[in-house]
């Protein structure tokens, strides 16, 4: 058995180590990792960033806490951007998984933005969280005509009437956008049903492996934005002036990537060797 | 941070302890954080449609807002139980044809404007802009490839005539460009599967052992 | 009556959905929204029969005592502690402090690092699987690294292989996931018209 045939028999538990080693180094070796932006990223901040105060947007985190590590960056930063310019929002949450983290997540951005400007945030007046309700599809198709079909309450139980923010807003027409975050097909039924029926400007926060998925969308201006995985988030983070945790998990990134591009090339380096030490011993 | 955090915090940790104890191999830990997973996950999505969909939607519309026309869904959800009854079971296709008609329906016409007409009419944008006296040879040239990439592709899935001669070829240059895409895919479940786990080891070490 | 009339009601149902999208009169958009706001109440009943189901294979594991019947326990206690909880009357529901701890504490931690443990699974697939065995398999991996590449701080190279990455995902991957898209889109399409006229039915089960 030649070397390379030996390393290919190594357990893979050492790989799984080798790769959990290199993690834990780099989360403490303190290093800055530079975030360009890219344009699909720019388009997402700058529609925001024109927005007046008093505009609405919808933000839809269709998500659960299996894709947090990716998505939870994105949407803090962005409830920062909307908390600071005064742009009111509806939430919902699509994921059955989702609701509690949805309600969380709203009520750290609020903490921070009173920790920030002493302002604290209030339900009904700048923001309306309206919780999950299952069929996505039919929730959007359903919002499209009135939030009050899907929504008669909010997620707290208040009647969506009651919410003073919401006296102004029926449907789609009466929001700017909406910036649907999701680790679900959901994504697919806001562009086919609420961009395809009702024509909302919309805009994608989607996990890695979801990303490339959606570029058709992006050139035919069904969306007119994406964020994509980590990278997409500390994207949005450095655009808001906030590295946070996707900022500092790009260290992480980077040197992950490292081995596993280096596995690559190991393993296509025995793998040749291998084959070369195979046939010299045919002929 | 306070006795009952930290105890919480612990518990959490352990719990993702447990599960990473899988890749070792498989042990009583990891079974029982996977079956806890399923009862927890269960048991939280059965409160959501308790306390977001039947309640709001139906208990509170009949007997708070004196709408009794929202009987009709709740009797017509009723019936779909009938399914644990092997004997009544039949009952259940009635609630069931209603919602997956309805469901067929929506999707017909918006299915097919999302995902066939935008995306032909996108593809014959690319046609228009390369006719535009503004647009350089490499826009041109990239106009090309999508649309020679769509095209082959497309001919690749088209089963219906057999993969010889020009066709053969044409499918053969739609595998490559279809490889190059999932290549891009990979790339990103990298990104994306490497993200869970920073952000598990993060939790480890900034939350739990406060190791900074 | 027990097979007719399922794929009659379909047939209205699936019909008028259609008719409504290209004809939305008022009189059809007052039955279009009360379509919206019903069905997933009667959904819901569909969803229950599963969680209906998980609770009993769970309790008929642990009455038999088959193999493995302790764990079964497990998953019976998770489902019934957030149950009782959240439904106790007066204890605030999905705001309920043990509701809240058990999202928290248990299945938040659980659920992320059961997909967490795909990284190393996806390492020890690349060193073993990811190879150059032919023209095909070279373009995804090539693909692959340059998309991986282009976070990385490479000096003078870092703008190229950025550059090279945009051009992966808007020129040739644009056009696979495109044909995919597609397809998906008129499979979707033709699967939904088999339904509403009744070729595809087997979601009425046997008999």
């Amino acid at each position: 058995m030649s070397i390379w045939e030996k390393m290919f028999a190594l357990d893979r538990r050492w790989v799984f180590l080798v790769l959990v080693v290199a993690l834990l180094v780099s989360l403490k070796i303190p290093f800055r990792v530079s975030v360009p932006i890219s344009n699909e990223a720019r388009s997402i901040h700058d529609f925001v960033d024109h927005l007046k105060p008093g505009d609405v947007i919808h933000l839809a985190m269709d998500y659960d806490p299996a894709a947090m590590a990716e998505l939870q960056p994105m949407m803090l930063a962005v409830l920062k951007q909307c908390f600071e310019k005064d742009i009111k929002i509806v939430m919902t949450a699509l994921h059955q998984y989702g609701p509690a983290l949805a309600a969380a997540t709203i009520d750290t951005a609020i903490a921070r933005h009173e920790a920030r400007t002493g302002v604290r945030k209030k339900s009904g007046i700048d923001y309306a969280y309206l919780g999950y309700q299952p069929y996505a599809i039919l929730i959007i198709l359903g919002m499209g005509q009135n939030y009050r079909i899907p929504f008669p309450r909010d997620y707290y139980g208040v009647p969506l009437d009651s919410l003073p923010m919401m006296a102004h807003i029926q449907n789609f027409r009466d929001v700017k956008a909406v910036l649907n975050i999701s680790s679900t097909n959901a994504t697919d039924f806001w562009i086919a049903y609420g961009n395809g029926r009702y024509g909302v400007p919309l805009a994608i926060g989607v996990t890695g492996v979801m990303t490339p998925e959606y570029y058709p969308y992006l050139q035919t201006g069904q969306i007119f934005g994406i964020l994509g995985g980590l990278k997409g988030a500390a994207e949005y983070e450095t655009l808001v002036g906030t590295p946070g945790p996707a900022v500092d998990g790009m260290k992480g990134q980077i040197v992950a990537h490292a081995v596993i591009i280096l596995f690559i090339i190991i393993g296509n380096i025995g793998y040749f060797a291998v084959r070369r030490g195979k046939s010299a011993r045919a002929t | 941070m306070d006795w009952g955090t930290t105890i919480s915090t612990t518990i959490a940790a352990l719990l993702t302890l447990a599960v990473f104890s899988f890749l070792y191999r498989d042990n009583p830990f990891y079974k029982i954080a996977e079956h806890l997973v399923v009862g927890v996950s269960a048991g939280y999505w059965m409160l959501i449609l308790y306390h977001q969909t039947l309640k709001q939607k139906a208990i509170e519309k009949i007997f708070t807002d004196h709408q009794w026309w929202y009987v009709v869904p709740l009797v017509l959800g009723i019936m779909m139980l009938t399914r644990l009854v092997p004997k009544w079971s039949w009952v259940s296709r009635y609630p069931l044809a209603i919602v997956i008609g309805i469901g067929a329906g929506v999707a017909i016409p918006l299915e097919m404007k999302a995902k066939v007409i935008e995306q032909l009419n996108g593809t014959v944008d690319i046609v228009s802009q390369m006719h535009d006296p503004r647009s350089t040879l490499v826009t041109g040239i990239n106009g090309v490839i999508v649309i020679a990439g769509i095209m082959t592709s497309l001919v690749y899935f088209f089963f219906s005539k057999e993969h010889k001669g020009a066709t053969g070829f044409l499918a053969r240059i739609g595998i490559a460009v279809l490889m190059v895409g999932f290549g891009a895919s990979f790339g990103f479940t990298v990104m994306a599967r490497v993200a869970l786990l920073i952000q598990r080891l993060q939790f480890l070490i900034y939350d739990w052992l406060h190791w900074t | 009556m027990k097979r007719y009339l399922p794929i009659l009601l379909v047939l209205l149902s699936g019909a008028f959905l259609v008719f409504q999208y290209f004809v939305p009169h008022e009189t059809s958009e007052f039955v279009y929204e009360y379509a919206l706001d019903w069905a997933p109440i009667i959904g819901i009943f569909a969803m229950t029969l599963g969680l209906v189901s998980l609770a009993r294979v769970s309790w008929s594991r642990v009455r038999k005592r088959e193999a493995n019947w302790p764990y079964a326990l497990v998953t019976l206690a998770g489902l019934a502690s957030i149950l009782v909880a959240g439904l106790w009357p007066g204890g605030g529901g999905l705001q309920a402090p043990v509701v809240a701890w058990e999202y928290s504490y248990l299945m938040l931690p659980l659920s992320s690092t059961m997909y967490a443990l795909l990284a190393f699974f996806i390492a020890s697939a690349t060193y073993r699987a990811f190879r150059v065995r032919s023209v095909l398999a070279t373009l995804l991996l090539l693909a692959a690294v340059i998309v991986m590449l282009r976070f990385f701080p490479l000096g003078p190279l870092t703008g190229p292989i950025g550059g090279m990455a945009d051009w992966i995902l808007y020129v040739p991957n644009l056009a696979a996931k495109r044909a995919i898209l597609i397809g998906v889109g008129l499979g979707v399409v033709a699967t939904a018209m088999k339904i509403v006229l009744g070729i595809e039915r087997s979601y009425l089960g046997r008999d």
